[in-house]
């Protein structure tokens, strides 16, 4: 194979773009689209409706539960494997501790008022999530299923037990002050994006500066290899779904908390989308890559694009179709780049 | 072995150039190969082989000089027009389809070539009997490929090119993976070919066959062309001369051992899939060989030790405390350190750093108080392996994918040091190594065990042992046939056992 | 003659075949409703379009790639002809709809495979893109109501039956027509699998694509083949779903791609490419459709289905896994 053959498609695309701004790194890339996004936004809705506290307070509060499901979908990515059951991890987790909370309440302890509920309903809702990670991780570490296809079983398994455990209803009833964990602000920051930032810093620093990180990197890298090198293959990759389930489970319980009731079939839009974060982020979705601050950033655009798409009163599906479209655009893109700069 | 030789070659390389960023891979290269010709093209890793196949299989456009094929020019050669003309390349992976029958795979050019829509299985089977009956050999034509031992896979591939109306078929290193019986069987078949006037380019960098099969020899260095003649004009110490450009060193290893220290590393009664009851001490200081043909144990060895292969009985101990468990992790925790034969794929993180890459076995002893990783403390292991290594690199952050052969395999090597080990298992330590890069590895590796490391080599290459080691184990069918050291390690008796092990 | 046997029936196969017929034996036991020619009608007749999607999917996933947007593609088919047939009464003939619908899932299909192919892409998130892309489309600018009266052709369809029988009981049993498309649809890939060069250039594919392009296979027109293929048939199956429920709803066979997902790989086929049978296929198809049409006559809530389709799945995948591991075991150390 000689490779210089561009296939035409690809140097169609090449010739659109010419050699713009969008030719260096992904992080510049990603700034760039971000401040198109803004400015365009802007433009579209009109600055003195979408250049509001009151919309970028919003921005806030609904950004953590994406970029929390979107750190979650790069950790899985950076062993060079893949978690689809990122959102039914967190809808179990979250069903497990609303019931908690509710039985709990109406139980003999209701008297300990909400402060006993929520603590058994978070207890519930992560240890839930560790459960879910555990499968996950076992399977892929020790039965060595590709993970596409574990995470494609616990998918439903997960979406199973929860339609199980609440017969397709909402489950209503939670203690008042759970609200707050969604919807209460901190120093005039929201709860969600204390959180989300929290998150953050913990997975920067799991990634950069622990032995785990590194390890899940190298694992990514050359699986092969690592196990040449003595490295704790199993564990690192049964810690990476563990973490990767810890982190859902704790995003569903801030969509409860947000939005007051729990139920099996919430969020199942936040899959794309947050594959959507990651391969927009440049994370190599075939492992050995992670960009905290390029989630960041791009789970920002994505969510200043909702909100704008939002106030165009733009349907839910032209929204997932936008979704879908822009997904292809950046894989497009950048596939075109870098084979130029091969 | 009276080769046909027409006088008009079938392949004529003239002048030929290649280089690759700034970097000249070929370098006035010619080599003509007639047909009935067995020409051995022998060089180092590294020397210019593996482009000159791809010029010849029309893959790399040369740069500069001229080709001809059966004597007329050829203007520009891509992988296609060079088949149309009779040039087979058959490459180490072989290019074969494991979920394939051998059948299929043999038919699988003829039924893609004439663009036709559907497949006659009645004329696939016929065109595979035929393609088996031309090589005179018998394979069941529908077992799957994948289930086929290494060497009649070799076999399916030489039956295949032949199908296509080969004149000329080049061999890239077919030897690598067979073992002694199995080439005595490839070179019967080769001069078969060449009997009935098919020309055969054998590239291999091992001096054993090259003086067994060949009639003529090229000899590269450096992307020249630095000898070539017929092969009666040459012998193993001008073939040595020739390929590294210096005679076989003399250099030996004279490390004293102390023989009454208690052994590093004691091997009791080995058995499993191949050994068969092997039992040795390593002690500190000492470098011991093990050779053989391939499958004879050796590597089964290594790999137990390493923890690699976990089928088997018999005791492995580090220091006199048996190794608790079957596994890499726990070989590792002992003290073994293992440094494998396929760099590429079982050594390194290619995308990763030189840093990451040395640093990645002993991550757990960098981390500070909090558990996490002391950027200071990573860099400066990393800076100091390197730089004791002597790995040549413009920054310990540049990824090892850039790094040639040479510095790669010190960075494999910095990567199990940086663990401390006791015992370093090194199998292939020199595989695709420039020939300068390997006396230095050779001399590293002495070093250490001067500094008390037990250390078990791995190897095929004769000359290696010799300098290296204070004794070499040849096994023969899983069992430990032969001893040499201090003075009868020599080059001719190791041979001498080798031949013997057939 | 064994041979050819051997070759229908792999060693895969037969374990298969002794699991469907076991589990069938226990839940006949369970009860004996299982064994009615009701029954027997009523699960052909839900394998329709999961069987043809199963093999759609099976040919995907020998060339070693996936698809798992051929629901959306399934229902864009279905929706957009099911629309286009009420405004324009003389499209109303059931071969023309079938045709319409298949048209557009192929068309739908080779865009899967224009970006997988030219531009090298991941087809597991290029897929999931397309399918979001689709449905986007699909809700924003055709439509989102449910069509309850369908094109008279298809109610026609609908109630069209091979065979139809009067039970002792007075219940009547039917075989639905659609059963033949199933049919036809297996016997035709069977047959380009084993007997076309492009069928065998899937499989040369799916094991190593850098040989297969060495060799001389044309991959852009194989790739272009399997994605195309899955369309289309998700095209047919969009159609054949409505005649079955008797509406076109847009939101429809959401998650289906799980449960054909299953199937394949249930049947055999292996998800990095190179190994599958439409043997195999048929096979997954029967347990998936069985283990599933009987819950509710052992008398679980529909409820469960989803979490015994996630046990199946892992179940079966870790014994894929676990039997090709000790195959390999011993490989690393020569």
């Amino acid at each position: 194979m000689t490779g210089s053959r561009l296939p035409v498609g690809a140097a169609l695309v090449n010739r659109v773009l010419g050699g713009g701004i969008l030719g260096r790194t992904p992080f510049a890339r990603l700034v760039v689209f971000t401040v198109a996004v803004f400015v365009s936004m802007t433009l579209l809705v009109g600055s003195d409706r979408f250049l509001t506290t009151a919309n970028f307070q919003s921005i806030a509060f609904q950004l953590p539960e994406l970029a929390l499901l979107s750190f979650a979908m790069m950790l899985s990515m950076l062993t060079g494997g893949i978690d689809l059951s990122v959102v039914s991890v967190a809808n179990l987790s979250s069903i497990v501790a609303a019931m908690t909370m509710v039985h709990v309440l109406r139980g003999p302890a209701g008297a300990g008022g909400d402060a006993i509920a929520i603590a058994a309903g978070v207890g519930a809702g992560v240890c839930t999530g560790l459960a879910c990670g555990l499968v996950n991780g076992c399977a892929v570490a020790f039965v060595r299923v590709p993970s596409i296809l574990v995470t494609l079983g616990t998918l439903q398994l997960f979406t199973g037990l929860a339609l199980v455990l609440t017969g397709g209803q909402a489950i209503i009833g939670l203690p008042d002050s759970f609200q707050w964990l969604g919807n209460g602000t901190l120093l005039a920051v929201p709860v969600p994006l204390w959180l989300c930032a929290a998150g953050a810093a913990v997975m920067a620093v799991v990634i950069n500066r622990t032995a785990f990180g590194v390890e899940a990197r190298l694992v990514g890298t050359n699986p092969i290899a690592a196990w040449f090198a003595a490295l704790p293959v199993r564990s690192v990759l049964v810690r990476t779904y563990v973490t990767t389930a810890l982190v859902s489970s704790v995003t569903g319980l801030l969509m409860v908390s947000r939005a007051n009731s729990a139920k099996a079939d919430y969020g199942s839009s936040y899959l794309l989308q947050s594959i959507l974060v990651v391969v927009l982020a440049g994370v190599d979705p075939a492992g050995g890559s992670a960009r905290v601050a390029g989630v960041g950033l791009a789970v920002f655009a994505l969510e200043l694009l909702s909100s704008g798409f939002g106030m165009m009163r733009l349907t839910s599906f032209a929204t997932e179709l936008a979704w879908g479209a822009f997904l292809l655009l950046v894989m497009v893109i950048n596939s075109v780049l870098e084979r130029r700069g091969k | 072995m009276t080769p046909r030789s027409s006088d008009r070659p079938f392949l004529s390389l003239t002048a030929i150039g290649k280089s690759f960023g700034g970097v000249r891979a070929l370098d006035d290269v010619s080599l003509d190969v007639s047909a009935g010709e067995i020409h051995c093209l022998a060089g180092e890793n590294g020397s210019g082989k593996s482009t000159l196949i791809k010029v010849i299989a029309g893959v790399h456009r040369p740069d500069r000089g001229s080709i001809a094929i059966a004597g007329q020019p050829v203007a520009s050669l891509t992988p296609i027009s060079a088949v149309r003309q009779g040039v087979q390349v058959i490459y180490q992976d072989l290019s074969l389809f494991p979920n394939l029958t051998v059948a299929e795979n043999l038919a699988i050019n003829s039924l893609v070539e004439h663009r036709r829509t559907l497949v006659r299985w009645r004329d696939v089977r016929r065109t595979a009997e035929h393609a088996l009956e031309r090589l005179r050999v018998s394979i069941d034509l529908d077992r799957l490929v994948g289930d086929l031992p290494i060497a009649e896979k070799q076999l399916v591939a030489i039956a295949r090119a032949l199908l296509q109306d080969a004149r000329l078929i080049v061999l890239d290193e077919p030897t690598t993976a067979l073992t002694g019986v199995e080439v005595d069987a490839l070179f019967a078949l080769v001069r078969d070919l060449q009997q009935r006037g098919v020309a055969i380019l054998f590239v291999t960098h091992k001096m054993r066959e090259m003086l067994q099969a060949a009639d003529r020899f090229t000899v590269l260095r450096n992307g020249r062309v630095v000898e070539s003649g017929p092969a009666a004009e040459f012998d193993e110490a001008r073939l040595t001369h020739a390929m590294t450009g210096r005679a076989i060193g003399e250099t030996r290893f004279d490390g004293r051992v102390d023989a009454s220290a208690p052994p590093r590393l004691r091997i009791r009664d080995l058995t499993g899939p191949i050994l068969r009851g092997v039992t040795f001490d390593v002690r500190p200081g000492e470098i011991v060989g093990l050779t053989g043909l391939l499958g004879a144990g050796q590597g089964e060895l290594a790999a137990r030790v390493a923890g690699l292969e976990t089928s088997g009985t018999g005791e492995i101990a580090v220091d006199g405390a048996p190794l608790p468990a079957c596994t890499v992790r726990a070989a590792a925790r002992a003290g073994i350190g293992y440094v494998p034969e396929d760099r590429l794929r079982e050594g390194l993180f290619l995308d990763r750093s030189i840093a990451d890459n040395a640093n990645a076995s002993s991550l757990r002893a960098l981390t500070t108080g909090l558990r996490l990783l002391s950027t200071r403390r990573m860099r400066s292991q990393a800076d100091r392996w390197i730089h004791d290594l002597g790995v040549k690199a413009p920054s310990i952050d540049a990824p090892v994918r850039q790094l040639s052969g040479g510095n790669q395999q010190r960075v494999v090597l910095a990567r199990v040091l940086a663990t401390r080990p006791k015992v370093l298992v090194l199998n292939g330590p020199t595989v695709g190594v420039d020939v300068g890069a390997k006396e230095e590895i050779h001399a590293t590796i002495r070093q250490l065990a001067a500094g008390g490391l037990a250390v078990l080599i791995v190897s095929d290459d004769l000359p290696e042992l010799v300098q290296s080691c204070s004794r070499v184990l040849v096994f023969r069918h899983g069992r430990v046939t032969a001893e040499l050291g201090a003075a009868a390690l020599t080059g001719d008796a190791l041979q001498e056992q080798l031949s013997a092990a057939h | 003659m064994t041979s050819r046997v051997r070759r229908l029936f792999g060693r895969h196969e037969m374990v298969l075949l002794g699991v469907t017929v076991l589990l069938s034996i226990v839940i006949g036991a369970l009860n004996p409703a299982f064994y009615s020619l009701q029954n027997a009608f009523d699960l052909l007749k839900t394998s329709v379009p999961l069987g043809i999607l199963t093999i759609g999917l099976l040919v995907v996933l020998i060339s070693g790639g996936i698809d798992i947007s051929f629901p959306a593609i399934a229902v864009a088919g279905m929706y957009i002809t099911c629309t286009l047939a009420i405004d324009v009464r003389s499209l109303d003939h059931l071969p023309a709809l079938l045709a319409i619908s298949t048209a557009i899932g192929l068309a739908l299909g080779l865009f899967n495979a224009v970006l997988i192919h030219f531009f090298r892409l991941p087809a597991l998130i290029v897929t999931l893109g397309t399918a979001s892309v689709i449905r986007g489309a699909l809700l924003e600018f055709v439509g989102t109501r449910t069509i309850t009266n369908l094109p008279p052709s298809i109610i026609a369809f609908s109630r069209t039956n091979l065979f139809e029988a009067t039970l002792a009981n007075g219940a009547s049993a039917a075989l639905t027509v659609s059963i033949l498309f199933f049919a036809g649809v297996a016997i035709a890939v069977a047959l380009a699998l084993r007997y076309t060069v492009i069928g065998r250039g899937a499989y040369a594919v799916g094991a190593d694509l850098a040989a297969a392009e060495r060799v001389g296979f044309n991959v852009r027109r194989i790739h272009l083949f399997v994605y195309g293929l899955m369309g289309a048939l998700a095209g047919l199956v969009g159609i054949i779903h409505a005649s079955i429920i008797r509406n076109a709803n847009p939101l429809d066979l959401d998650g289906l791609e799980l449960t054909v997902i299953a199937a394949a790989v249930i049947g055999g086929a292996s998800i990095t490419g190179g190994r599958g049978t439409v043997t195999g296929a048929l096979l997954g198809v029967a347990l998936m459709v069985i283990m599933d049409g009987s819950l509710v006559l052992v008398g679980l809530p529909s409820q469960w289905h989803q979490v015994f389709i996630g046990l199946v799945v892992l179940v079966s995948t870790s014994i894929t896994a676990l039997r090709t591991r000790s195959a390999r075991a011993g490989e690393i150390a020569r």
